[in-house]
């Protein structure tokens, strides 16, 4: 690994080597390496790029890391990684791409997740996305995520795509069944000309299953952002979705939301805010001796902390 | 320390603060009258959030009256909101943080927090966003102005909302604060406990000072105003 791709690992999974227990690394288009343990089996996929993640029924407070490294420009890709969470596991995934584009061609990166999580599993699901490079060629990743949450799982997702990545569309399906629940958490910032959209699409289907979305985001310069949060009540459920945006200089943030319930005892509910910082949170701040600068700055940061 | 020389303060075509001059340098110095008398516009002038349509500020000698608000909080001047601000995301200890300056360790805030009736261990970790009341915003808000430690620090209804609290408390954070820093605290208040501590009390109406002197003054006066009211109001 060199120096570039050790800075990504550390920006998208905060290691700086190969991690120990569970792990799947690949960099630039290859696996880099792998390694199952006792409770975690990480297969190749044979039929297609990817690899295929078997977690033993009752295995608890175990990891997995499965971090993807671009640094070579103009590379495209497109991995499938499936999840198979077995019965009453508790454990934490942490995935997350980072790209280095030196170059002046598009480097794309497009993961298809599928969690199967088994009865009463509890999982973590851990994501950053995150890019750079020196070179005009765009960083490009469109993550596609689907969920199977079996009776009284509970799968947590926390997302961040924080800087240099030109073009999103992260796209999150699933079917949440009988007392599981799916909550989803994203930060999102943008600026340059940059462009991210969201696209979430999850039925509840079983009596006593929610879920729960909130979406942060900041753009920034001329960026635009998008965020479609469609949740369909098939039983007697709970969802709530939030959009919670900051939008600065001249971008743009769009928040489209659609709640269905066709269940009597179906309740749910959409929430939508995008403005500007307030006013009065950038005086309080410059009260405390910050300039206009730094408490925007704060503000920003402690929005998608 | 604290000077307003021929200050006015107008919108449009009304005058909110007419010719105010003022000297203000004792430990504990009361701002009252009756609500739109221009109180809070009075604080906000001397913090900097809004700029004289007349007359000049100064602080300590120096002509503040062109400076930023940046500039005269690190000069030395505080200003607790009457209204806090909320922020999503960032927690009490950072905001207590950014108000010392410094990243104030756990100890340092548990202080600050306790001093203001906070049981610090539910608080330090939360965030500054809407799930607090008012009145525990209230509190967090004179915290940070005792982490600041300024020379000058002005309150703008420190009392309100935080009822359960009691006033002696409040008083003995004012008193602790000035140990502290030997300032000057200007509070803005309709409370007779806590005109009743000051050193001195400045009365506006109308916004213009119509009486500016000792505490032993000026309170009975307030007290046979407000005691004639009652009286007319009874009948």
């Amino acid at each position: 690994m060199d120096k570039i791709q050790q800075d990504l690992l550390a920006q998208v999974a905060g290691i700086h080597e190969v991690p120990e227990g569970a792990y799947s690394l690949r960099i630039n288009g290859n696996l880099y390496g792998k390694n199952s343990s006792e409770h975690i089996e990480i297969v190749k996929k044979e039929d297609k790029p990817g690899i295929d993640i078997f977690i033993k029924a009752g295995t608890k407070n175990e990891s997995v890391h499965i971090p993807v490294i671009l640094s070579q420009t103009g590379l495209k890709e497109l991995v499938y990684n499936d999840f198979h969470i077995g019965e009453d596991c508790d454990v934490t995934i942490v995935a997350g791409c980072g790209i280095h584009n030196g170059g002046s061609e598009t480097s794309e990166h497009s993961g298809i997740h599928s969690f199967f999580l088994s009865k009463n599993a509890k999982c973590k699901y851990i994501e950053k996305h995150y890019g750079e490079g020196d070179g005009n060629g765009k960083n490009v990743m469109n993550p596609t995520t689907y969920v199977e949450l079996e009776e009284g799982s509970y799968l947590e997702m926390e997302t961040a795509q924080i800087k240099g990545v030109d073009s999103t569309k992260r796209v999150t399906t699933g079917k949440v069944m009988k007392n599981a629940t799916l909550i989803v958490r994203e930060k999102i910032m943008t600026h340059g000309d940059q462009y991210a959209e969201t696209e979430f699409d999850v039925e509840l289907c079983g009596d006593g299953s929610g879920t729960h979305v909130v979406s942060r985001s900041v753009a920034k310069d001329r960026s635009k952002q998008k965020f479609i949060s469609r949740i369909k009540g098939n039983a007697r459920c709970s969802g709530h979705t939030e959009c919670d945006a900051i939008i600065m200089d001249e971008a743009t943030v769009a928040a489209v939301p659609e709640i269905l319930a066709v269940h009597p005892e179906a309740s749910l509910i959409h929430e939508a805010a995008i403005g500007k910082i307030a006013g009065e949170q950038l005086i309080k701040l410059m009260t405390l001796g910050l300039t206009e600068k730094e408490a925007e700055e704060e503000i920003v940061n402690g929005f998608l902390r | 320390m604290l000077e307003l020389k021929n200050v006015s303060y107008s919108v449009g075509d009304k005058q909110i603060l007419k010719n105010i001059d003022l000297e203000i340098s004792d430990r504990f110095v009361a701002i009252t009258g009756p609500n739109g008398s221009g109180k809070s516009t009075l604080a906000k002038l001397v913090a900097g959030i809004i700029q004289p349509t007349e007359g000049r500020i100064y602080f300590d000698g120096k002509d503040i009256t062109d400076m930023s608000v940046t500039d005269r909080a690190k000069s030395g001047i505080s200003f607790a909101f009457q209204q806090p601000v909320r922020f999503k995301g960032i927690t009490v200890k950072y905001l207590i943080s950014l108000a010392a300056g410094k990243n104030t360790s756990v100890a340092e805030a548990c202080a600050y927090l306790s001093e203001v009736g906070l049981c610090a261990k539910d608080y330090i970790n939360r965030e500054v966003n809407a799930s607090l009341s008012g009145g525990e915003l209230k509190r967090i808000e004179i915290a940070m102005i005792n982490a600041r430690g300024t020379a000058l620090s002005v309150f703008d209804e420190p009392e309100a909302g935080i009822d359960l609290w009691s006033f002696n408390n409040l008083i003995k954070v004012f008193e602790k604060m000035h140990a502290r820093t030997h300032g000057t605290i200007m509070i803005i208040s309709h409370q007779e406990r806590i005109l009743n501590i000051a050193d001195k009390i400045v009365v506006l109406a109308g916004g213009e000072v119509v009486e500016y002197g000792e505490k032993d003054i000026v309170f009975p006066k307030l007290m046979d105003v407000r005691a004639g009211c009652r009286f007319t109001e009874n009948n």
